[in-house]
């Protein structure tokens, strides 16, 4: 089902990483990775297809390595509920290079469509914020993402948090790789980093 | 009050400055943990160290997660947590099979050596199973004289060879907890 008031998330997301220049991007599991794999394929992409909840912290230990390189965090609400703790360990590190966006449909879309603690009353801009990330907003139409997408390459001024509300359309899905050490070495790579 | 702050000839041997060393040597930058008692004296010198990162986390799965971000971005990093904490981690360390990236955890023991708190020892009863059903290499020092033998021999096979590793230090090793004077 989608609504009419509501972004589709591959425009969200195509949209964000038009102009992604040098920036890391991971990719919460499911829908979120399909979307980055359909803005199109690049080395500098982490896809997750398991490690549920583990999304966000995965681009803090990134963001922590790479100072100067945007990192950009794309997951769903499900994702982001099961890893919610680990928005108080970023607002605790600070990472001025640290972007996360939430792709939020209220609902599990890999699994049924089941509805998630978002459609009711959880407020992940606001547990954001509470846990420090003082730039956490919620973005509602396709020209406020246009306008922010290039705040995701400023590496000093994050960590920021935005929550995006999407269709519950549920799209064909969009592979992308999923070995892991292929995806893990290709990204090394591109940052110079040679296998041992 | 723990076993490593009584006088005893074997506390001599400081060990925690020595795990400390061991990760300086190996370039380790990034030490994410769930604070310990047995752990406390490392955990202050990685934060007062301006090479390495010390960074607390909600729950030990972050640990793991962080860690392949970490090595994603070209830096290594070591794990602190204590045996309950292996439970919070389970499914997080698959990504040790999935990505083969250099995965170290230094784990203090509860619920075996004299536990006064019975709550300790389910886990610290299944910690070892658990990590090797998940993949992970369990080596274990229990005098303050092999920590640093047995860390070193870690180290290097997480490094060098990308064996995910655990350390368990036994709660022999680290005192056990007084609640009850």
């Amino acid at each position: 089902m989608s609504n009419a008031n509501l972004l589709d998330r591959r425009q969200v997301v195509s949209s964000l990483l038009a102009d992604r220049k040098d920036a890391i991007v991971v990719g919460g599991l499911g829908a979120a990775t399909y979307d980055i794999a359909a803005a199109g394929d690049h080395d500098r992409n982490l896809y997750l297809w398991g490690a549920m909840g583990g999304a966000v912290v995965m681009g803090l230990g990134l963001a922590l390595a790479q100072p100067k390189l945007p990192v950009v965090v794309i997951t769903g609400d499900g994702e982001m509920l099961m890893g919610m703790g680990s928005l108080a360990t970023v607002g605790l590190q600070k990472p001025g290079n640290l972007s996360i966006i939430v792709l939020d449909n209220e609902s599990y879309g890999e699994t049924g469509g089941q509805v998630s603690h978002t459609g009711a009353a959880a407020d992940l801009v606001g547990v954001a914020r509470a846990c420090g990330i003082a730039d956490s907003r919620t973005l509602e139409t396709l020209a406020e993402i246009k306008a922010f997408a290039p705040r995701l390459q400023d590496v000093s001024t994050g960590p920021r948090f935005a929550n995006v509300k999407i269709d519950k359309a549920n799209l064909e899905r969009v592979l992308s790789n999923r070995d892991g050490g292929f995806i893990l070495n290709r990204l090394r790579g591109s940052l110079g980093y040679r296998p041992i | 009050m723990h076993g490593r702050t009584e006088a005893s000839a074997e506390q001599a041997v400081n060990w925690p400055e020595e795990i400390f060393s061991i990760l300086q040597r190996y370039d380790v930058r990034q030490v994410p943990y769930v604070p310990d008692a047995g752990h406390s004296q490392l955990i202050e010198r990685v934060l007062g160290s301006q090479a390495m990162r010390g960074i607390p986390l909600t729950t030990e799965e972050e640990g793991v997660a962080l860690m392949l971000g970490a090595w994603a971005g070209g830096q290594r990093s070591a794990l602190l947590m204590q045996s309950s904490g292996v439970g919070n981690c389970i499914n997080m360390l698959s990504l040790t099979q999935i990505f083969r990236f250099p995965f170290l955890t230094l784990v203090t023991m509860r619920g075996e050596w004299g536990e006064f708190n019975p709550w300790q020892v389910p886990m610290g009863s299944s910690t070892q199973g658990v990590l090797e059903l998940s993949g992970i290499r369990v080596l274990r020092a229990t005098q303050p004289d092999e920590v640093r033998d047995v860390v070193e021999a870690a180290a290097s096979q997480v490094y060098n060879a990308l064996t995910p590793t655990a350390v368990l230090l036994s709660q022999r090793l680290i005192g056990t907890k007084v609640f009850v004077k």
